[in-house]
């Protein structure tokens, strides 16, 4: 009888490490899963975008007209598109987002009036961009097309300026809830030495707090960068989907993820499919670069 | 001396109320968004709209079922197949803090956070749709699952690495072995933790549009089949809201509604739930 359930015991302690051991596979196998996947992502889009790559070479991402029905490639355009809404919507967000930060992270870390804030902003990065696209689209777009005619220029309405605005709102949280922790890490001896010399509270924020965090700061923009050029939905819905260079910031256009999301499921034939994809493989590395770039800034920053 | 300090002290309180109005402008787009959505979106929602398949062009009413059960599968699906996965993964990267593979891995999740979700789009059409020879709802759901991976695998890890070293050392001087301690002592202790991260994730991607494009694709009928093309509240938006007819444009009035709160919904109770938890994400 003893032996019985001693024998049990054995077995059943054996099935454990067995267990155990598959536990503890199962784990590495995942994380090496992760490696996987974005090798995969990486391979894939190398993959497809090889046609394009033969037929049209490098000169694709210069060349300046777009034209499927005739099978000429040109990328500039979207280029030009991605670049000018990512560049100006990070501009207009700057002074946003770093007011954001100081006030949080240095006029009011606490209370119900900076709680309120902090949650508005993380709010604002919780709304979908497609509900951004479409609130865009009926209220912001007319708003702009009354400026422009005041402004005295062809009121589209939709274009670059449309979607830089659209683009401002939503990056918004990133650069200033980054900013915020930023400013947080500067050391309070440092604050408390330069007002024990007289210095104002804009004096100590614009000769400590500042310079302590640059680096910080920056990362916050380069994130919010990544995060603007990826934009998809929001974008694609009021930025007037046309593959002509805009002449002005008014125009309407098209940035690469726009013109992917439009064109990716008309794209008939394989050269046409090809250089959309490829357009995906250069957002990806694009993203990926900024994207990695800003992570080492705050790693180095925060450790130090 | 005493103008110039004057000055000085002038300068800094123009600038903490520029400051200030800066940082506060930011609450106006967002109280813009709730309340106009909210003023033309309440209107709509009533037993039809919920219940309803839309009516075509031309024809006033209809609702939008379709595009709610399509949404709640795809979510659904997709958590099932992300949760487990992200779960695991943030136990291997807080159990394993230094390996080689560990840091290869936390760099593969940095990559794919920052990776633009139409990119995830197109590549999940070249796995899956291409392959099978036609859009599907459990494709978007792929899609979707590989979006919510790296939210849930972050915050699993950060929850679990606060876990005192003790509690592990406890389970197994008991003699517990490793996968028990991990299951029943470490991972029941961060549960807050990574409850609220599923709850950040689902958050996420219950509005994402650009994925489902070339996945799910949309379907103006009702289907439940995972297999087919579905439906989705964020694709009938765009859809809808691009088109030109007023029909649709306040069908997705509805929609926008619906999906706007339940977003700001699972938000706001994330954040209450953490803070009750006291949960560091």
């Amino acid at each position: 009888m003893n032996e019985l359930v001693s024998k049990k015991k054995i077995s059943n302690s054996s099935g454990q490490i067995r267990a155990e051991a598959l536990f503890k596979r199962v784990l590495v196998i995942i994380g090496c899963a992760m490696v996987v996947l974005v090798l995969g992502i990486l391979l894939t889009l190398v993959i497809e975008s090889i046609p394009s790559l033969k037929s049209l070479g490098i000169k694709y991402l210069w060349g300046k007209t777009w034209d499927p029905v005739n099978n000429v490639y040109g990328a500039f355009p979207f280029l030009l598109g991605t670049l000018l809404t990512s560049f100006l919507a990070l501009i207009i967000s700057i002074p946003f987002s770093f007011a954001i930060a100081i006030y949080l992270g240095e006029y009011q870390p606490q209370g119900w009036l900076s709680n309120f804030l902090k949650n508005t902003v993380e709010l604002i990065a919780a709304v979908p961009s497609v509900i951004y696209g479409f609130w865009g689209l009926i209220v912001l777009v007319p708003m702009v097309r009354t400026l422009e005619t005041k402004l005295g220029i062809l009121p589209y309405g939709i274009g670059i300026f449309s979607a830089s605005l659209v683009l401002t709102i939503m990056i918004i949280p990133y650069a200033a809830s980054l900013g915020r922790e930023m400013i947080r890490l500067v050391p309070s001896q440092l604050k408390e030495a330069a007002y024990s010399l007289g210095a104002t509270r804009y004096e100590v924020i614009r000769s400590v707090v500042l310079p302590f965090t640059k680096s910080g700061l920056f990362a916050g923009i380069l994130l919010s960068l990544g995060r603007a050029l990826g934009e998809t939905m929001a974008v694609t819905m009021v930025i007037g989907n046309t593959s002509l260079i805009p002449n002005s910031i008014f125009a309407p256009g098209n940035t690469m993820a726009s013109v992917i999301a439009n064109e990716f499921t008309e794209a008939d034939h394989t050269v046409y499919l090809s250089a959309l994809i490829e357009l995906g493989l250069v957002l990806f590395l694009v993203t990926v670069v900024i994207n990695m770039v800003g992570k080492r800034i705050i790693k180095k920053f925060t450790n130090e | 001396m005493q103008p110039r300090i004057k000055y000085r002290a002038a300068k800094s309180k123009f600038a903490q109320a520029v400051i200030v109005f800066l940082a506060f402008l930011i609450t106006l787009p967002l109280i813009a968004i709730i309340v106009y959505i909210f003023r033309e979106g309440i209107t709509k929602i009533n037993w039809t709209f919920l219940t309803h398949l839309p009516k075509p062009v031309g024809e006033s009413g209809g609702g939008i079922v379709n595009a709610l059960i399509g949404s709640i599968l795809i979510v659904i699906a997709a958590s099932v197949m992300a949760v487990p996965v992200g779960i695991l993964c943030g136990i291997f990267l807080s159990e394993n803090r230094t390996s080689r593979l560990s840091y290869w891995s936390r760099l593969s999740v940095d990559v794919l956070q920052g990776v633009p979700s139409i990119v995830i789009g197109i590549v999940v059409y070249f796995w899956i749709v291409k392959p099978v020879g036609g859009f599907s709802a459990i494709s978007g759901s792929v899609a979707l699952a590989i979006m919510m991976l790296p939210i849930l695998i972050r915050s699993t890890e950060e929850t679990l690495k606060l876990i005192p070293f003790s509690l592990k050392e406890a389970g197994l001087a008991l003699g517990l072995p490793y996968h028990k301690v991990i299951l029943k002592v470490i991972v029941p202790c961060g549960m807050s933790g990574i409850i609220s991260g599923i709850m950040l994730s689902v958050a996420r991607i219950a509005g994402e549009t650009a994925p489902l494009l070339f996945t799910a694709f949309g379907n103006p009928y009702l289907n439940t089949n995972l297999a087919r093309p579905m439906q989705s509240l964020p694709l009938l938006i765009f859809n809808y809201a691009t088109s030109p007819y007023d029909e649709w444009h306040d069908l997705a009035w509805g929609a926008a509604l619906i999906l706007l709160f339940t977003v700001l919904l699972l938000n706001i109770i994330t954040k209450l739930t953490t803070r009750k938890w006291n949960v560091q994400l």
